[in-house]
């Protein structure tokens, strides 16, 4: 009998897939505040307070340099935006973040208060993976948070399937790399030799503020301050843990399947 | 001393029968007693405190002292939980001939930690059973990062490569399946070598430790305040627990006491990380077995918890929140509204998640019998948390040394003896009715007032131990501030670390195909684990 209720349980459901990016993206709440905006303009002269509040040394400003804020280094723990009283520094409560270069998450000089969002693979290699990409994830020094959001995308309020992108069991299979973490001394092996098993052409996304740049873990001798350390990295996520939409944004993105930037 | 009532015989009958050998007895906190011993005592003490008192070995971890005192300090963390408090043996080993014996052999839930105090300062462990490199790979030069001498911007020589020898398991149609670290689906990096003689699994090696990231060593490069932000990350799916745990320690360190209201919405944030966590573990342990509705139908709830998280945090997974002396934000009607409207969804929805898995027999099928951990197993493994009540080990931190809120609210905790994957599944079940009505009543009982109270500088030289019941187990951080706001050493222990050897034990006669199910079923942190 147990076949016949799961099946009722299963048509009680009804389809709970979310229809962006068809539809509108579900908006962040309020206290998410999505990325940050940096107007070094707006500094008072001489302030560095937003400096030391920052546990991973997101930020720095120079003498005679407008501050400088790395949001690939950031945790999003909204301390600099606390700490700073004329609000240069502000949440924008915008889930799209993905770059390609890891300079353009550099926020603070003029022209450069926003990041400056990842443009879509070129025809050749948008050709080859548009409709179906194929990720192999690796995991390879983080605390399982990024793991947690990017596996939440295979869900049924996800659901990534229906763009043709899936994670697969092994790097041969696989048309590139999902990185998540630090990359720990005693992973950095094992995520050479993943790289090296994905047939080329292929890409590597780097997931979170560890992947990208060590996170909370930087500048300790026993990781490598992130994937690009160790394999060449095309689209940097960053987030601690990014949101979903914010990973799903990303490799839309870089499919070429969301405009380049919209209204938020 | 202001010593626990509880706690007092115990340390009287130690006092009269150790005498002098106690050089010091001191209580910071009234649950919580140490014992400064010469040396030779320690393995005595431990198996007194073990084997008469019931305490359970929930830590052993080493403190570099040698700068002031010329010795490390090695301590062993007794959890006495009919006497509601803990014991802390505490033991030097001289700096020059830094060698320890093992109390692995009497105590085997020592086993990995001792391994680990071996790796990261050098002290050579006599008699372990198993001294083999755990922490830091066979590949790592000869540092000890944890010494003091150990400077954390040095740069290590390139690495070498694999060189780990696994043990050998040989005979007429054996094999071996080695497993990792980079696994199948998005999980985390750990290595598992089977050795099975057609199914049935004889003999199972875990090499964990792949995402080993220093973070102990960082805790002593931070100031207290950014220490928070690295507690969320030791482990994503408790971040809530191991970042509470820390500012337990740290306000205990200082003196202070968080105001009510703060530790109420501490509770709810807890109880949503068990909540979120426990009804995904279910649907993860069925997906395991293939029914993939049920799984589907709990990543659902999932997922509706995790927006409520965002909307009352800003993040998915509570991160944030915790600051020491308090709550970095507070709830406001709208949110309370939010979360109370979303126990009451959770309740009706899990409700028909428990009748959907109770009724199918292919489940219980696959589930009944697999992966059993005996409880006297469960006992010599220490094993704690979810894993341990499902082995009949009964304790569980809110109940025993409440903190937080818990003393203010009424619940059971479910125990069971049976100690298979159903055992492990139904005591979540059974967790998650609790955190409803948990969370109920802290939201009717929650204290008006302010959210957290100044903390100031804590003072230098002091060590304090906070402790929560995490959603997988407990979970302790202890440490010793230093001058400047800052730490001298921060030992964190993840329930994960006490219960991967358990792990070992119950998949033992059962097939590999029932792994994922066995080891979903203890869903242990690789990240809590390795640090």
């Amino acid at each position: 009998m147990f076949a016949l209720e799961t099946i009722a349980h299963r048509l009680r459901q009804g389809c709970q897939t979310m229809s962006y990016p068809d539809g509108p993206a579900p908006a962040l709440p309020d206290r998410h505040g999505g990325a940050l905006r940096v107007d070094s303009a707006r500094c008072a002269a001489g302030c560095d307070a937003c400096v030391p509040v920052c546990p991973t040394r997101a930020i720095t400003r120079l003498p005679g340099q407008p501050v400088a804020l790395d949001l690939g280094r950031c945790i999003f723990c909204s301390a600099c935006v606390e700490a700073c009283p004329p609000h240069a520094i502000t949440q924008t409560n915008d889930h799209r973040m993905a770059v390609r270069g890891r300079g353009d998450l550099v926020l603070g000089k003029p022209g450069e208060e926003e990041v400056r969002l990842a443009a879509a693979l070129d025809e050749k290699l948008r050709k080859l993976f548009g409709r179906s990409l194929r990720l192999r994830q690796v995991s390879a020094g983080g605390c399982n948070a990024c793991e947690a959001d990017t596996n939440v995308l295979g869900t049924i309020g996800w659901d990534l399937g229906r763009f043709g992108i899936q994670f697969v069991a092994s790097p041969r299979h696989a048309d590139g790399l999902l990185i998540t973490g630090a990359v720990s001394r005693n992973m950095e092996l094992a995520l050479k030799k993943s790289y090296d098993a994905v047939p080329p052409p292929k890409i590597v996304i780097a997931v979170g503020a560890c992947a990208i740049a060590g996170g909370p873990f930087v500048d300790h001798p026993q990781v490598c301050n992130g994937a690009a350390a160790v394999v060449p990295v095309d689209l940097f996520i960053p987030g601690c843990p990014p949101h979903p939409l914010t990973i799903l944004d990303g490799l839309l993105r870089l499919l070429g399947r969301v405009e380049r930037r919209l209204p938020p | 001393m202001n010593l626990l009532p509880s706690l007092r015989p115990i340390l009287d009958e130690l006092t009269q029968r150790f005498g002098a050998q106690i050089e010091h007895a001191h209580a910071p906190q009234p649950n919580e007693l140490y014992l400064h011993a010469k040396l030779e005592l320690a393995g005595a003490l431990c198996s007194t405190l073990y084997r008469k008192h019931q305490g359970r070995l929930a830590g052993v971890f080493a403190e570099d002292a040698r700068a002031g005192q010329n010795v490390f300090f090695v301590y062993y963390l007794l959890a006495l939980d009919a006497a509601h408090g803990f014991v802390l043996v505490r033991v030097p080993i001289p700096a020059d001939q830094p060698e320890l014996n093992s109390v692995t052999n009497a105590i085997p839930a020592a086993n990995w930690q001792e391994r680990e105090i071996q790796d990261l300062f050098g002290i050579r462990l006599v008699g372990h059973p198993n001294p083999r490199r755990c922490a830091l790979h066979d590949d790592w030069p000869e540092v000890y990062p944890l010494r003091k001498d150990f400077d954390l911007h040095s740069q290590l020589p390139p690495f070498m490569g694999e060189r780990h020898k696994f043990r050998e398991v040989e005979g007429e149609g054996v094999f071996q399946v080695p497993v990792g670290p980079v696994h199948a689906g998005i999980i985390e990096p750990g290595h598992f070598l089977f050795s099975v003689a057609g199914e049935p699994v004889l003999y199972l090696q875990l090499r964990m430790f792949y995402v080993h990231k220093g973070i102990e060593k960082l805790f002593e490069s931070l100031p207290i305040p950014h220490c928070v932000r690295l507690a969320e990350s030791i482990s994503g799916d408790s971040s809530v627990a191991h970042a509470t745990a820390f500012c337990h320690a740290v306000e205990r360190a200082a003196g202070v006491e968080p105001p009510p209201r703060a530790r109420a919405l501490r509770t709810i944030c807890l109880e949503l990380e068990r909540l979120y966590n426990h009804i995904a573990d279910i649907g993860a342990i069925c997906t395991d077995v293939a029914f993939v509705t049920a799984h589907m139908h709990a990543m659902r709830l999932k997922e509706r918890i995790l927006r409520v998280n965002e909307e009352l945090t800003g993040n998915r997974l509570l991160r944030g929140m915790a600051c020491p002396g308090g709550v970095r934000f507070d709830f406001d009607a709208g949110q309370l509204r939010a979360l109370a409207q979303l126990v009451d969804e959770l309740e009706r929805q899990f409700n028909d998640l428990s009748e959907l898995t109770r009724g199918n027999s292919g489940l219980r099928d696959r589930l009944e019998t697999t992966g059993v951990l005996t409880p006297k197993v469960a006992r010599d493994l220490g094993v704690v948390g979810i894993a341990g009540r499902a082995s009949g080990f009964d304790h569980d931190l809110r109940r025993d040394v409440p903190h937080d809120f818990y003393d203010q609210v009424q619940f059971t905790v479910p125990v069971l003896t049976g100690g298979d994957v159903q055992c492990r599944f139904d005591v979540r079940r059974d967790e998650v009715v609790q955190s409803f009505a948990i969370l109920r009543q802290v939201m009717a009982k929650l204290p008006a007032g302010p959210i957290a109270v100044p903390l100031g500088e804590v003072p230098a030289d002091r060590v304090a131990l906070g402790y929560v019941e995490g959603w997988r187990g407990e979970i302790f951080h202890w440490i010793h501030t230093a001058p400047g706001n800052r730490l001298a050493r921060c030992k964190v222990k993840d329930p994960s670390l006490q219960n991967w050897p358990a792990l070992s034990e119950a998949i033992l006669g059962n097939i590999i195909p029932d792994f994922p199910v066995v080891n979903k079923s203890f869903n242990l942190s690789y990240s809590g684990t390795d640090r």
